[in-house]
């Protein structure tokens, strides 16, 4: 239903098959050494999958392995257990199917937005002028046409945050991964940027998945929520969205919002892992 | 703009237009203006106080020279064309070194920091070389590669290598993590990582490297000259000397210094041409 709203004529046919997952993960874990020598258990059993065109966040508290899941799919961790497939095909490692957004914008300071835009372009040996052709059509898209020139540091964080989204992009990836990449800004921005991004992924078509602290954040945005618990991370509850698209800020107004929000808080507070002696601990 | 308009403004300037300009770049400038000024004074002051220290002859003229005596010796080195040639001697000494230095000091550098065998093996021999003061290897440097240019642009290489080679290394050591996992995250493999964020993110300190070496380069050349030559600046200032030909000395430390200058500002060129994009660049 509300699926087939947000992808209209331009899809993919076969983002119309519902049940296709984009991404699947099967038992992942990981462990790390800490300084003292003792394993961590970061993750124990995540399991989930993201279908295709859908847009997931997975939302808990600080520390509870959600970034190493992100990591894990973007092919940048070592040493996990568990499998990650993208489409039907088990992945060890980066793949382009992929576009990474981090919690820093991340752009080379000495590169123009354009060509920052275009860097993945140059790693995946692409078409200079159609790297380039995309890249502006992508700045558009995320409302920085204009600054094509400018240098980083002369636009603000979320001006950049922008531009690492285009830079994702670029390469057609069929999913967007994004690790809290608002995390960094001011609350107003924030927000905006939230519209902005529902936006982006609607008009872009593709598969997002997310990774947030911010219980508000993940509901606004997403058609499901994944909520995670620490020590070990592990997701305690899959939440679907019933909220109409698309969603404006309006939403939070919304009385089935603001019980799905509750809700989520509730889990994670009755979560062992965030309870207060090991919340103090951090 | 017809003549008419021209003469009119040319005639009555729209006054207090002009004096609050002139008022506003004095006020912007004052402070280094007079900074300006101090340096200028103090230049004059010392120098008539070594015109009066050595003309009323409590300092001999042995020691220190008649300040008013430096310029006619500076114009008879010229005159004579030696000057000419010898500066190119040394400044040709100086940048061959330097070149060499540069080449092998970014080479050696990338080597170390990009692969761990090449530290593990080389590292020791390094900080037992750069703990050696190497003005000590010039005499066996003489000895290696002749009397000629050769020995000369050997320890002009030897003394600059370290301050390039250092900071190539910390430069490519200290890169930014996220910004290698943008490209990480692409799959992009070590040389595109090296080529496309390791290295320009080493350039400021690359430069710092390269500002320091330039000096070191020229004070090479001239050690080389000092300890057996028959030709250059170094040369110039030991016949000088052993003739107590005090102000003909002081005459080539001028031209050095003028050499050293001129070094430094196309360095800092050079720099602000690469670092654009630097925030520590102006």
């Amino acid at each position: 239903m509300g699926k087939l709203q947000r992808f209209p004529e331009d899809r993919r046919p076969a983002a119309n098959m519902s049940l296709a997952a984009a991404i699947t993960a099967r038992g992942l874990g990981k462990a790390y050494a800490t300084n003292a020598g003792e394993p961590i258990q970061a993750l124990t059993q995540v399991n989930f999958e993201v279908g295709v065109g859908e847009f997931v966040s997975i939302v808990g508290p600080s520390g509870c392995g959600k970034t190493t899941v992100m990591r894990i799919l973007a092919g940048l961790v070592d040493g996990y257990t568990g499998s990650v497939s993208v489409g039907d095909r088990v992945v060890h490692g980066p793949t382009s199917e992929i576009g990474v957004v981090f919690q820093d914008a991340n752009l080379m300071p000495w590169r123009t937005i354009l060509a920052n835009v275009m860097l993945p372009g140059q790693v995946l040996r692409l078409d200079k002028a159609a790297s380039k052709a995309r890249a502006r059509e992508l700045l558009t898209l995320v409302g920085l046409s204009g600054f094509e020139e400018k240098l980083p540091g002369e636009l603000s964080g979320g001006m950049r945050q922008r531009a690492a989204i285009a830079r994702a992009l670029l390469h057609d990836p069929k999913i967007l991964l994004l690790d809290e990449p608002f995390g960094a800004l001011d609350a107003m921005t924030r927000d905006n940027m939230n519209v902005e991004l529902a936006r982006i992924a609607t008009q872009a078509g593709k598969t997002v998945f997310l990774i947030t602290h911010s219980i508000a954040e993940s509901v606004f945005l997403s058609d499901r929520v994944l909520v995670m618990s620490s020590r070990p991370g592990r997701i305690i509850e899959e939440i679907a969205i019933d909220l109409p698209r698309p969603r404006t800020l309006d939403v939070v107004a919304d009385p089935h919002f603001a019980a799905t929000v509750l809700r989520i808080r509730r889990l994670l507070e009755g979560s062992p892992g965030t309870s207060p002696r090991v919340t103090l601990a951090h | 703009m017809t003549t008419q308009d021209n003469l009119t403004t040319e005639f009555a300037p729209d006054a207090p237009a002009l004096s609050s300009r002139v008022a506003r770049l004095w006020k912007a400038n004052r402070r280094s203006l007079s900074d300006l000024g101090f340096t200028l004074l103090l230049c004059v002051s010392v120098i008539a106080a070594c015109q009066a220290l050595v003309s009323t002859g409590i300092v001999s003229k042995f020691v220190l020279p008649l300040p008013s005596s430096i310029p006619s010796e500076l114009s008879g080195l010229i005159d004579t064309g030696v000057l000419g040639s010898n500066i190119l001697t040394t400044v040709w000494e100086a940048l061959c070194g330097f070149a060499i230095a540069t080449g092998l000091g970014l080479t050696l550098g990338a080597l170390i920091a990009e692969f761990r065998v090449v530290e593990r093996i080389v590292y020791p021999y390094l900080i037992a070389l750069q703990t050696m003061p190497k003005i000590a290897l010039a005499p066996v440097l003489l000895v290696w590669f002749g009397f000629g240019l050769g020995s000369k642009i050997a320890v002009a290489a030897v003394i600059s290598l370290f301050p390039i080679l250092v900071n190539t290394i910390a430069g490519l050591k200290g890169c930014d993590q996220g910004r290698l996992d943008v490209l990480r995250a692409l799959g992009a493999g070590k040389w595109d990582r090296f080529r496309l964020v390791k290295l320009p993110n080493a350039l400021p300190f690359v430069f710092s490297g390269l500002s320091t070496a330039v000096m070191f380069a020229l004070t090479g050349a001239l050690v080389g000259e000092f300890v057996g030559s028959t030709q250059g600046l170094g040369y110039l200032i030991i016949q000088a000397n052993s003739q107590m030909n005090i102000p003909q000395v002081f005459a080539v430390l001028l031209v050095l210094c003028a050499i050293g200058t001129t070094a430094f500002g196309l360095m800092q060129l050079l720099r602000r041409r690469f670092l654009y994009w630097s925030p520590n660049e102006e």
